[in-house]
């Protein structure tokens, strides 16, 4: 009897003792937050090396882009202490800088010697900088992205294509350089029986709950001259958002989505965008360049049948392409931001910065994407690199979500439900942004 | 014998406990067994309501806790009644409202009345016109997606073989004109089962020997439907008619699945911009004072609606 009560207090202390050192382990586990994407899954296997070199076990909490603002949003909002680390929208960075939601980093970087120099200048301002232009940064540039187009090289290789094309245009079938060239590419596209299927022009963004179509509209409007406020003059919009050359982008965009969009496209973003390009619906597709890796490894549309090609320039000549990606910062409300910084630390590393590109994430630091072999490594690489180079990004303001739901309004009113002319669409958005910026007491 | 068992409970009751429980009235005994209750409604319900009544009167956004809250006034209440969009919002709504509510009610009652003939086979009929109500909204709202798409949507296939439009011109979410309907037409297939079960519970209430009657007075089938069937189950239509105007009114789900509010803004109904302004562009006072005006008109017209109900009923 004794022994068998000693044999069961024995079994009872390790059990307890196996529970206490498991959740002394789990204690230093740090979680990470993100969207669920392509990208997530290489930083999964990414931080395996993380774990390795330091003990500290990683955990994830991915969310799909639909649900992602508004998930972590409120988590941040509601000072939650689910996310120690968090990879948040290059929009997200005014309001949690200001409201406290993120960790300011100028000592840490000084501290353990990473400079902002070493990484794409454009991601520095995009995801680290709040006030923009100020050496005042709330992350590490961790995602480049920015908005690029992939087409089928295999149909625009087509001899009898490329004839018919030569003939009805008068210049030869080949990625566009202008959005007048893309809007002709598409327009002969559109419609067209290729292998016995109808296939159409272009795949472009014309989401209305979220960002979409704000996201695809500005790719346009920018090289079109649109500009959000005064350069001299702070949140002073009228006459630049509503320029004419600002009319005439959007113009063009709604033509380009009445002309050659395949049936339906009404409601489209990045997941519908991969969806008709993979299933052979599309001759051009707009997308972020985060979905290039997985569309080169496509069996059906990858390979040697996709090309690439950097946001167009406008009829002026000006070229800007809409910039995606985000900053990885550390939550101030987390209790292990000691270990969260570690990550950052070794996330900064150049070797691990080489390895992310290698494995499907898209590295902003210089020595990675300025290395001799880099524009070779993909062949997607050189297209990232020069859309990279002419990026801009939507408000990064504190109110940067009424600034977006203004224009996802006013672009999807016009572009897709055809209500009123671009002039009305413009000036109404001036108009609302006007009064975000009162309420906010910025005029 | 019933006081006898109560004795006997006071007897097995330990004295200590006696003596508390004699101190408390009968009142004062009720009111400790519903007080879970009340605290609980309280907590969820009433102080909620409270507290969005005084966000409504300031500048108030939940994701800016450190902000100074100021004081308003009307100001919020001001904004949303002169806002053309929010009207555009509403009147999108009483056109959702009324359409669903007119359909579901048409072929409700209908399907009731042919239920209510008991047929051979009636029981499995109802069965199988009860499946689309036992499904999840997100569920309907996803597959009704695909049914619809323009390439490869049964719907648009069935409406291109009846009318010979090719199936990709039949745009039924992305068309400013069809997008609206193809929300009715989801609700409707959903809930006229629900309009449908409470008819048939009405039909059936109705006693046999009223028809027997009218029978005997030779009244025909037609007099007999005006005279007695439609009558006396008007309270139980009216009935479904409020339970589905109060969740039209605040329909959201299958909205945001199929449209999301689009074409532009063209099936934005009230809950969606609700949602928009309070969740997404974070302007929780603005957005609470949106939520009370809701909340008194739903609240102002079911209140009228059950008046002009307890007439019929009284009738």
């Amino acid at each position: 009897m004794k022994s068998t009560l000693k044999l069961a207090l024995g079994l009872a202390s390790a059990i307890f003792a196996s529970t206490a050192v498991s959740n002394v382990a789990h204690a230093e586990d740090l979680t990470l937050c993100w969207a669920a994407w392509d990208p997530a899954n290489a930083l999964v296997e990414l931080s395996k090396d993380f774990t390795k070199e330091t003990g500290i076990g990683m955990k994830f909490e991915f969310v799909p882009w639909t649900n992602y603002a508004d998930r972590f949003l409120n988590e941040l909002n509601s000072h939650g202490k689910l996310c120690d680390l968090i990879i948040g929208d290059s929009q997200w960075i005014g309001g949690a800088a200001e409201n406290g939601h993120y960790v300011k980093l100028n000592d840490f970087f000084d501290k353990e010697k990473i400079s902002m120099d070493d990484f794409v200048p454009a991601t520095v301002v995009g995801y680290s900088e709040w006030p923009k232009n100020t050496p005042n940064y709330w992350a590490l540039p961790a995602m480049g992205d920015v908005v690029g187009w992939t087409y089928r090289k295999d149909w625009f290789s087509r001899p009898e294509l490329q004839k018919e094309f030569k003939e009805k245009y008068g210049w030869d079938l080949a990625p566009p350089t202008t959005f007048d060239q893309l809007k002709q590419i598409a327009e002969f596209f559109q419609k067209r029986q290729i292998d016995g299927k109808t296939v159409y022009g272009a795949s472009i963004y014309t989401e209305r709950g979220s960002e979409g179509i704000t996201m695809g509209a500005m790719d346009v409007l920018y090289s079109y001259g649109f500009q959000y406020e005064n350069p001299k003059k702070p949140y002073e919009m009228e006459g630049f958002v509503n320029s004419e050359k600002s009319v005439k982008g959007l113009e063009f965009y709604k033509a380009l989505y009445d002309c050659c969009t395949p049936p339906g496209a009404s409601n489209s973003y990045m997941g519908e965008g991969v969806d008709a390009f993979k299933s052979g619906q599309v001759a051009m597709h707009m997308n972020f360049a985060f979905t290039w890796p997985g569309l080169q490894k496509d069996e059906n549309v990858g390979g040697d049948k996709i090309g690439y090609f950097v946001n167009p320039k406008g009829p002026d000549g000006d070229q800007f392409a809409q910039l995606g990606g985000q900053g990885i910062s550390v939550v101030s409300y987390s209790d292990k931001q000691e270990s969260a910084l570690k990550y950052i630390k070794w996330f900064a590393n150049k070797d691990v910065q080489a390895k992310w590109w290698s494995l499907g994430g898209y590295s902003c630091l210089n020595s990675v994407v300025k290395d001799p072999k880099f524009p070779s490594s993909q062949p997607y690489a050189q297209a990232f690199l020069d859309s990279m180079a002419i990026v801009k990004d939507f408000w990064a303001e504190p109110s940067y979500a009424p600034l977006l739901q203004a224009s996802q309004k006013r672009f999807h009113d016009y572009v897709v439900a055809g209500q009123g002319s671009p002039k009305d669409a413009l000036d109404g958005l001036v108009k609302d942004w006007t009064q975000v910026f009162q309420d906010d007491g910025k005029m | 014998m019933l006081n006898r068992t109560a004795d006997n409970a006071a007897r097995a009751t330990p004295e200590p406990l006696a003596k508390k429980i004699r101190g408390i009235s009968d009142k004062g005994l009720a009111w400790l067994f519903i007080s879970p209750t009340i605290l609980l409604l309280l907590a969820i319900n009433i102080f909620p309501l409270f507290w969005a009544i005084y966000l409504s009167f300031t500048n108030y956004r939940a994701n800016r806790p450190n902000e100074v809250v100021k004081n308003l006034g009307l100001a919020n209440y001001k904004r949303i009644l002169g806002d053309q969009d929010i009207w555009i919002a509403m009147q999108t709504t009483a056109h959702f409202v009324f359409w669903t509510i007119l359909l579901q009610t048409v072929i409700g009652f209908t399907l009731a009345w042919l239920i209510d003939r008991k047929f051979r086979g009636h029981a499995f009929w109802t069965t199988i016109i009860l499946v689309p109500m036992m499904l999840s909204p997100a569920v309907v709202g996803n597959f009704w997606r695909f049914l619809y798409e323009p390439q490869i949507g049964l719907f648009s296939y069935v409406v291109s073989f009846v009318t010979g439009i090719p199936p990709t011109n039949v745009q039924m979410l992305s068309n400013v004109e069809l997008a609206p309907w193809s929300i009715i037409i989801v609700d409707t297939w959903m809930w006229t089962p629900y309009v449908m079960l409470i008819c048939l519970a009405g039909l059936r209430s109705i006693p046999e020997y009223i028809y027997e009657a009218a029978e005997v007075d030779r009244a025909s089938n037609w007099r007999q439907f005006w005279s007695i069937t439609l009558p006396m189950a008007l309270p139980f239509i009216m009935l479904a008619v409020l339970f589905r105007g109060i969740e039209n009114f605040k329909m959201f789900d299958m909205v945001n699945l199929l449209t999301g509010g689009g074409p532009g803004s063209t099936t934005e109904v009230a809950s969606i911009t609700l949602k928009r302004q309070a969740f997404e562009s974070w302007r929780t006072g603005y957005s609470s004072a949106f939520a009370i005006i809701l909340f008194v008109a739903v609240f102002g017209l079911a209140n009228i609606y059950v008046k002009a109900l307890n007439k019929v009923k009284q009738r």
